[in-house]
């Protein structure tokens, strides 16, 4: 198991920066209003019979404001770059060379969109009976735009985040679907926490309107077919909702945020991370327990916000563990925001920090009773991540005292 | 005996065990015969049809059978050849029980063509749009390459195979991956959360479409015959990187902790540095700054100074931009020494293993440590009159070897370096 805690000596870590682009809206504000109004954004006709949570659109040219620099992405890239620079608004370092130039960066990427026409067009003309043993690399040679290539690789998405706000710490780009995610905070916290790092830019970015990753999905029967439910009524009707999203945290040395004068939203205590076997019913919530154990005692008003897919049964142990913690109220960001993969658990963070920083949690959004109404404002809130498949993770996000 | 900590005070990180494949060969053993010896790993692509390809050779590992294969399949063995081969030789934990975690560098994965195709013909018939493959995708048929098509797949596999603790790290840097995954173990003995740490970079991507897409970027050589000397770097007729596979695998640990239990230390990661270069998605920032503070930082990091630094292990991709651009940085840390200091560039021999290079050549760097000889870099026939690097050209050398930095350098503006002595410093 890897943990993060802050030990004795270590440093204390703020979140000073959020930066949220989803299928809710863009920024803090909107997406609290859409939680508040339980909104929910899904498209059940455009994918049908799969259901996705698309974008809700936003202006890509207020981040992104060269042209050039839109074209050379692809759509799961402009919604992180795009995510980055709020975040980077947020904590008041949008442009600030001194910082900008050192900040460090550590962002959860999948892959980019291939070219659907493509692939189908040699597939289609394989059915057809061309058989020429040059005929894909032909085809590739020809019909690929050059610079695809670059708007598909993982690292790029970082790449792209350098550039347009130019960057220049480290950039680690970590893989691995849902636990990416909490392993590039576990990372980008332990190296602050003992004094690696200052400041670093923490995230990722899903593009969920892809019939590709859809086929991906579907090889496991993983996606959620016909009909919305929320993912703890998902039982008889397992999968999830892809979502289009991305979540970026900036992730802050007390000193350094107290130096520049910098409010935090919230402090992240401590993100542990494991890979249960899963071999047996029970593995991952066996895992999950262990977890829990690692983090610091939890003293306060405590939440959980859950990263869970709605995928089984995956959501089933997960509901297991969580019923044996019964007191800590639990929302489900799949819900709301359908399963953004790598960036479920920076976006759990985010939802975390937001809420611990408004002084209550966002009301529940459930028709099993899973989720329980919370009175009190949280000072404590458990982020939870276990992947569809593998990869379990867990942080602590705490008011700062 | 010195002392287990740093200049800086941080637990000094040794490497106890090593594992290495490439086109070449699988072992160190085999390995590094051959490339003193001035081997090429490079020849014609035999895998799959190279017809309507620009550039039709490259470094592929074609003694490892994966099947059903595919690159991911390739990449996920080769890593756990390597792996055994480190594991073995560090003599660490118990069979299936690694005592700490593991970072793994990795190429992208992707659902790959030879799926893409069964999926096709699965249709049955000779019209059908994207949505006909989506729908036969599922019900439990093709469940096996759900599997092998997530980016973390194949971390998992190493993980339950050799029992690392805690949840695998998948990382990618592009070319400089190998270097990263290096660099996380580092930090995480020197941050005191393990004793040890395996990391390990593996590439198997030569396929059709990684092919075409670096080809399409103008950064693949097309002199394919012979393909043996395609690969140039330094030269003044280079044209390109050769694409290649392969991996490696390093057993890393305190120094306190290796020799406690009495493992051999075959040499120290002194120092490691990383800088992001935000000027262009594939190009280096012309004044080459970030480069030049990577190697600074470097040099800071282990606490040296240029003059300490007597072998240079190039990133030397043989693209007309790198190595140019390498001297030039290396020209502006180092000074007059980077005419002075001998360069190689392994990739004139096992081709460019993208992710796996920056694990590759630190393995062949500690080698060089170990029998204090340089290989060649090979196809050096007409040197680049601007690149005054003191190359060793075509024939191993036998040098006093003391410190190595090597380089890597990504798509994505990705760049670092890594130092590595024989002795703690």
């Amino acid at each position: 198991m890897n943990d993060t805690a802050s030990k004795p000596g270590q440093t204390e870590v703020w979140i000073t920066g959020i930066g949220l682009a989803t299928s809710l809206g863009e920024g803090l504000d909107a997406n609290w209003a859409a939680l508040q109004e339980k909104r929910i954004n899904v498209d059940e006709k455009g994918f049908a019979p799969f259901i996705v949570h698309p974008l809700l659109p936003v202006t890509f040219d207020s981040q992104i404001p060269k042209k050039g620099d839109q074209r050379q992405m692809e759509a799961w890239q402009r919604i992180g770059v795009y995510a980055a620079g709020l975040a980077l608004d947020s904590a008041g370092i949008k442009g600030n060379k001194d910082i900008l130039s050192k900040i460090d960066m550590v962002v959860a990427a999948g892959g980019g969109e291939r070219d659907l026409n493509v692939d189908t067009g040699v597939l289609t003309a394989e059915a057809k009976g061309v058989n020429a043993p040059g005929f894909l690399n032909e085809r590739l040679m020809s019909d690929l735009r050059p610079t695809l290539f670059l708007a598909q690789l993982s690292n790029l998405l970082a790449g792209n985040i350098a550039i347009v706000n130019g960057l220049g710490g480290t950039s680690r780009t970590f893989m691995g679907e849902e636990v990416a995610g909490a392993d590039a905070a576990r990372i980008a916290l332990s190296r602050i926490a003992s004094g690696e790092s200052d400041i670093a830019l923490v995230g990722g970015s899903h593009n969920g309107e892809r019939k590709d990753l859809m086929v991906l999905y579907e090889f496991g029967d993983f996606n959620l077919k016909d009909k919305f439910a929320p993912v703890w009524a998902r039982k008889d009707h397992a999968g999830f909702a892809l979502g289009s999203a991305g979540a970026f945290l900036v992730l802050e040395s007390r000193a350094h945020a107290e130096a520049r004068g910098a409010k935090p939203y919230a402090r992240l205590t401590s993100v542990v991370t494991d890979l249960a076997r899963r071999k047996q019913s029970g593995d991952m919530e066996a895992t999950l327990e262990k977890l829990w154990d690692k983090l610091p005692k939890r003293a306060g008003k405590g939440a959980i916000i859950s990263g869970a897919t709605g995928a089984e049964p995956a959501t089933s142990e997960e509901r297991d563990f969580l019923k044996k913690h019964a007191d800590f109220p639990v929302r489900a960001t799949g819900t709301m925001f359908g399963h953004t993969m790598e960036t479920q658990f920076p976006l759990g963070i985010a939802l975390a920090a937001l809420s611990i920083s408004r002084g209550a949690l966002f009301p529940p959004n459930d028709s099993t009773g899973t989720e329980i109404e919370m009175q009190s404002a949280p000072t404590q809130i458990v982020v939870v991540g276990a992947g569809h498949w593998r990869g379990e993770g867990m942080a602590l996000v705490e008011a700062v005292s | 005996m010195t002392a287990p900590r740093d200049k800086l005070g941080r637990p000094v990180v040794v490497v106890t065990g090593m594992g290495i494949m490439t086109s070449l060969g699988a072992g160190k053993a085999d390995n590094w015969s051959k490339l003193v010896a001035g081997e090429s790993g490079i020849r014609t692509i035999t895998r799959f049809p190279v017809d309507g390809l620009k550039t039709t050779m490259a470094g592929t590992v074609d003694f490892v059978s994966v099947d059903p294969f595919s690159s991911t399949g390739l990449s996920e063995r080769m890593a756990e050849l390597v792996t055994q081969e480190a594991l073995e030789q560090a003599g660490i934990g118990a069979k299936a029980d690694f005592p700490g975690p593991l970072f793994l560098a990795v190429a992208p994965v992707e659902v790959e063509w030879p799926q893409r195709r069964e999926l096709g013909r699965a249709v049955g018939r000779p019209d059908f749009t994207y949505d006909d493959l989506l729908r036969i995708s599922g019900g439990g048929k093709y469940s096996a390459y759900h599997h092998r098509f997530m980016f973390g797949s194949v971390a998992a596999h190493l993980a339950e195979t050799f029992g690392t603790k805690g949840s695998p790290i998948s990382l990618s840097t592009a070319c400089a991956s190998g270097a990263t995954s290096i660099q996380l173990g580092v930090e995480a003995i020197r941050r005191g959360e393990t004793d040890a740490a395996l990391c390990v970079a593996t590439d198997g991507t030569v396929n059709p479409e990684a092919l075409v897409r670096f080809s399409l970027l103008s950064a693949l050589s097309t002199q394919n015959d012979p393909p043996q000397a395609a690969s140039r770097p330094f030269s003044k007729n280079r044209d390109g990187f050769v694409m290649a596979e392969g991996a490696g695998a390093l057993v890393l640990e305190s120094y306190e902790a290796a020799t406690a239990r009495g493992a051999k230390i075959l040499g120290v990661i002194a120092g490691c540095g990383e800088l992001t270069d935000s000027f262009h998605r594939t190009r280096s920032s012309p004044d080459g700054k970030p480069i030049i503070g990577c190697m600074k930082k470097t040099l800071a990091d282990g606490g040296m100074t240029p003059d300490q630094i007597d072998h240079i292990n190039a990133h030397g991709t043989a693209t007309p931009e790198n190595d140019k651009m390498e001297f030039n940085t290396t020209s502006a840390v180092f000074g007059d020494l980077a005419q002075k200091i001998p360069v190689t560039s392994n990739k004139s021999m096992v081709g460019h293993t993208i992710s796996a290079a920056g694990a590759v050549e630190a393995i062949f760097s500690l080698l060089t440590l170990e029998h204090q000889r340089i290989p060649p870099t090979i196809n050096y026939e007409t040197p680049d009159p601007t690149i005054l690097f003191n190359v060793v050209g075509n024939k191993a050398r036998d040098a006093r070897v003391t410190a190595v930095m090597s380089n890597s350098f990504g798509f994505g503006g990705q760049n670092a370096s890594l130092i590595l002595t024989r002795e703690p410093a």
